[in-house]
């Protein structure tokens, strides 16, 4: 199969000898255009451009259904394996180059462009650091104990968790608290050594101080990573993010209204509707 | 109801609370002992069952009954049957182990693969086909399956074969089999599949390394569940695999089952014959107790999702 349309990290390839040099990729541009996803003849989210800056955090903010999760979901080329006929037109360029060429293998996107969902999602069958391990074991890469072991302790440090973890590693990662579990999700997706990374509700589902941990986490990932992150709660939007987008589906299909610098659209938002959705007025 | 924050739990309450809540304890307890007597009826049934097997079929319990294979009977000057003659049902074992394994080789495979297509991949016109027809040969009567199967392989070959009785018992398990995976696999969680994908896994891969894996004790559950049902089976091997004296390996040669050989024993007039019949039906209770029992130690502590 012929990838080149998508760029391949410097150590993304499992039989080099990538993976215990910690030299972080950097994180990656992202551009959207003219985006547009369906599910089925009914369309979702309507004529998306936008451009995601690297290594800032990129917040989607905007009430439920107005098709921000369905947006960032596109980004990855998730959308398309959601049930009910899901369709994407348009483009997203990671770093100049389209993921929605006929010729890009989505299997090698998600692997540039990694995801954390809602609902922490650890395998229950796994351990802790079979967990971390398993992007790279499921992608067939072999790796001898001591890399093995190098990923593990670096990963779960970069989220945050090692010492939390350091000595319970074969346990399943289904023991763990709902906020640990979330950041083994984080470690898992950091390693392999992504250049971008979603996050879709990341802390819906965790309490305010697990909520505090994972967003300052999102702080020191973007130094690596270029992070996109859907919320639907707008101090975290305001806190964590660097550059904020606001979704609204009235009367029609899920769009931008507006998109610029976290501060700008927090302090100074050029549009009514963004206005009132922010100082609260509905949503 | 106005002042709920001062009032203490029992001080102000009318009899006729009272009495509700007493008719609301008696209802709860009636009930739940309803539903534990259901249970014991339940358990009863199976240990009777074991116990009548056990109690008819002792006799016949000896360690000649389980290394010998058919002997005729020897009978004493009255022209009786003598007790402990007539040798075992070794044959009979082996045999049903063969037919079952050969079975398990050819309807395992077929059963979870087609499984894993319903749940995994089976959403348009084909996949309700597959969904049907499986369903309803779930149905089908044994009988009609050793039918099938003698006019089919029988006749064709011109022999008796476990082969033929492996046919007709995956026949009866395949569906089984499907149908059980398709259910399993679908209760595992659709995040740890997505959480596959955006790690770039594809989706074969995750349908073998994370699905299959979550869903490990229930598939195995599924299996012998399968297993179970055709090594109780009699009327399509009745029709395929004949029956067979002697302990046989081929299975392209008539080969004995315990189902027969119980069939075979408890229609024969000698009392000694229907005890073994009985020894035989426990053997063949305990082998699929012992065999369940076993997948369940090997799967503890597994579970879906």
């Amino acid at each position: 199969m012929d990838n080149t349309q998508v760029k391949e990290a410097p150590t993304q390839d499992p039989s080099t000898e990538g993976y215990n040099t910690p030299v972080a990729t950097g994180g990656k541009s992202m551009e959207i255009r003219n985006l547009k996803a369906y599910y089925g003849s009914y369309l979702a989210v309507s004529d998306v451009n936008m451009e995601i800056q690297p290594n800032k955090v990129t917040a989607l903010i905007g009430p439920s259904g107005c098709g921000k999760s369905t947006l960032i979901r596109c980004l990855n080329r998730m959308h398309e394996v959601t049930p009910g006929a899901p369709r994407v037109e348009g483009e997203v360029l990671l770093d100049g180059q389209n993921i929605y060429a006929p010729n890009a293998d989505p299997v090698k996107v998600r692997r540039l462009i990694g995801m954390v969902f809602q609902k922490p999602n650890p395998f229950p069958t796994m351990s802790i650091s079979e967990n971390v391990l398993a992007g790279i074991k499921l992608n067939s890469g072999r790796l001898s104990h001591t890399q093995a072991a190098e990923i593990v302790e670096q990963s779960l440090h970069r989220a945050a968790l090692w010492d939390e973890v350091k000595d319970k590693l074969g346990k399943s990662g289904a023991s763990l608290s709902g906020g640990q579990q979330q950041r083994l999700c984080i470690a898992r997706t950091i390693a392999v050594n992504p250049e971008v990374i979603l996050m879709d509700e990341p802390c819906s589902a965790l309490d305010p101080i697990a909520t505090l941990k994972i967003e300052e986490l999102i702080e020191e990932l973007k130094a690596q990573y270029t992070i996109v992150i859907v919320t639907h709660n707008m101090q975290q939007a305001s806190r964590a993010s660097d550059f904020t987008a606001f979704m609204l589906a009235q009367d029609g299909p899920g769009h931008l209204v507006e998109f610029g610098p976290t501060q700008q659209i927090f302090t100074r938002p050029t549009q009514k509707r963004t206005e009132d959705y922010i100082t609260g007025r509905f949503g | 109801m106005e002042q709920v924050g001062s009032r203490a739990l029992d001080a102000g309450v009318s009899p006729r609370e009272r009495a509700r809540f007493a008719v609301r304890r008696t209802v709860n307890l009636a009930m739940a002992g309803l539903v534990g007597l259901a249970a014991l009826i339940g358990v009863a049934v199976l240990l009777f069952i074991l116990g009548y097997v056990l109690v008819q079929g002792w006799q016949a319990l000896s360690p000649a009954f389980f290394s010998q294979s058919a002997q005729p009977l020897d009978f004493d000057a009255k022209g009786q049957p003598i007790a402990g003659s007539g040798g075992g049902v070794l044959m009979s074992i082996l045999g049903s182990l063969l037919i079952l394994g050969l079975a398990a080789l050819i309807s395992i495979p077929l059963g979870l693969l087609a499984g894993m297509y319903l749940s995994e991949f089976g959403r348009g016109k084909f996949a309700f086909l597959v969904r049907y027809v499986a369903d309803v040969m779930t149905g089908i009567p044994s009988i009609v399956t050793g039918v099938f199967v003698w006019s089919l392989v029988v006749i064709t070959t011109g022999h008796f074969s476990a082969w033929a009785g492996a046919l007709a018992l995956s026949i009866i398990m395949v569906p089984i089999i499907t149908r059980t995976v398709e259910e399993i696999l679908r209760l595992v969680p659709n995040a740890l599949r997505e959480a596959s994908y955006a790690l770039g896994v594809p989706q074969w891969r995750t349908i073998v390394s994370v699905v299959l894996p979550s869903a490990a004790s229930g598939v195995i559950t599924g299996i012998v569940l399968a297993v179970a049902r055709a090594g109780g089976e009699t009327a399509p091997l009745l029709l395929t695999v004949l029956g067979n004296e002697a302990i046989n390996w081929n299975p392209n040669q008539p080969t004995d089952a315990l189902p027969l050989r119980i069939y075979d024993y408890a229609t024969q007039p000698y009392a000694v014959r229907i005890e073994q019949a009985w020894g035989a039906s426990f053997i063949l209770i305990m082998v699929i107790l012992v065999f369940s029992l076993l997948t369940r130690i090997a799967t503890k502590g597994k579970k879906v999702g």
